[in-house]
């Protein structure tokens, strides 16, 4: 007796599918409750924390704002945020290396926010310029932040982020001279892998170019609620 | 590296299906896209790995890496790239950042008996 020869069967699963469901389920919760979502990924150490503290402490007197910040062990981050008197709720990761739409679900129904009480929500992800591409988190608008100090060639380098973010934020700007920070050839490499890509450049130390951005942010929220609200 | 989630993932999919089927997997057919974040030889290594113990010991993992294409507005056709490190049309050189394919993470196929 021979054993059965083996039939090729065409299927055509998503793997990433549960993901991508919960975090369309989470954009259009927020949505209809009208909180413009922004989300932070770069390398360990360029500087999120401190540029979503100057971000929410600027905001606060105008928006109401929470936030979400997630890290591997320590509560360090959300401590930090908190400073500026906003919400604040840290997601610990433990060994994952990154958030998922699921993690975010969690953390805002543990927060018991009312979303509809929020005109901002911005998620802190874990340091890390691989996986965290990989992971809708039902965002409106993606920041990947790069620090003058990581050097110019890291868009080259890491394409995929840079492809996902829609957004990018060069920061520590108080810095570029000491480093010899060379922003044309910054600027040439994210045009590379992301054509068209708008791209600030601040220092959360000094607050220059905080001033852009903060209006850019604004005019987004303005834009959400004119679509959403017909 | 998040290759090892994304190889539990597989299986939960491909068990799921062989269940469905009532066969046994001999082979899984993978589309992963070069910008999908997904590094092939991590996945392999990480698949072998979790399938110890499960049904699907002993399956292949069959990658078919997908390259990024674009649609060029200038030569209104889509265009295959062959670096990520630039977003150009190979053809005219226009930038475009209008992504057609290549974040592909997906199983198109099973061998089964
Ligand atoms: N000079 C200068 N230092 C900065 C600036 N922003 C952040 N830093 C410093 O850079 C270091 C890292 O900043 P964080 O804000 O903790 O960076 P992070 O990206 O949140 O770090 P992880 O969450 O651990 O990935 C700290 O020592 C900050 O004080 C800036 O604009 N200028
Ligand atoms: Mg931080
Ligand atoms: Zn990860
Ligand atoms: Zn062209």
């Amino acid at each position: 007796m021979t054993s059965p020869e083996p039939r090729l069967v065409e299927v055509r699963k998503n793997i990433l599918k549960q993901n991508d469901l919960t975090a369309r389920a989470l954009r259009t919760r927020f949505r209809g409750a009208g909180v413009f979502v922004v989300s932070l990924v770069s390398s360990p150490g360029s500087g999120k924390t401190t540029f979503l503290e100057k971000t929410l402490t600027s905001l606060r007197p105008r928006y109401r704002v929470a936030a979400l910040v997630g890290d591997l062990a320590t509560e360090n981050d959300a401590t930090r945020l908190a400073r500026s008197q906003a919400p604040v709720k840290q997601i610990i990761t433990g060994t994952l290396c990154h958030l998922e739409a699921a993690m975010v679900e969690k953390a805002v129904a543990e927060a018991e926010w009312n979303l509809n009480d929020l005109d901002f929500l911005f998620i802190e992800n874990v340091g890390n310029l691989v996986c965290p591409s990989s992971y809708d988190l039902g965002e409106d608008l993606r920041m990947v932040l790069l620090s003058v100090t990581e050097g110019e060639d890291k868009p080259l380098k890491y394409p995929t982020i840079f492809n996902s973010a829609d957004v990018a934020v060069i920061t520590k700007n108080d810095l570029a001279a000491a480093v010899e920070f060379d922003s044309k050839a910054a600027l040439r490499n994210i045009q590379a892998v992301r054509p068209g890509m708008k791209v600030f450049q601040v220092s959360a130390k000094t607050g220059a170019g905080l001033d852009d951005y903060l209006q850019f942010l604004a005019q987004r929220l303005t834009e959400l609620r004119s679509t959403t609200s017909v | 590296m998040h290759e090892l989630s994304i190889a539990m993932s597989i299986i939960d999919v491909v068990s799921e299906e062989a269940t469905r089927r009532k066969a046994r997997v001999d082979a899984v057919h993978l589309k992963v896209g070069v910008l999908s974040g997904v590094v092939a030889d991590a996945l392999q290594f990480s698949y072998e790995m979790a399938c110890q113990d499960t049904p699907l010991q002993g399956s292949r993992l069959v990658i078919e890496e997908v390259p990024i294409v674009v649609y060029c507005s200038r030569c209104q056709a889509e265009r295959t790239l062959d670096s990520m490190q630039l977003f150009c049309c190979p053809a005219c050189g226009t930038p475009s950042g209008d992504l057609r394919h290549g974040k592909e993470l997906e199983v198109v196929a099973l061998e089964i008996q």
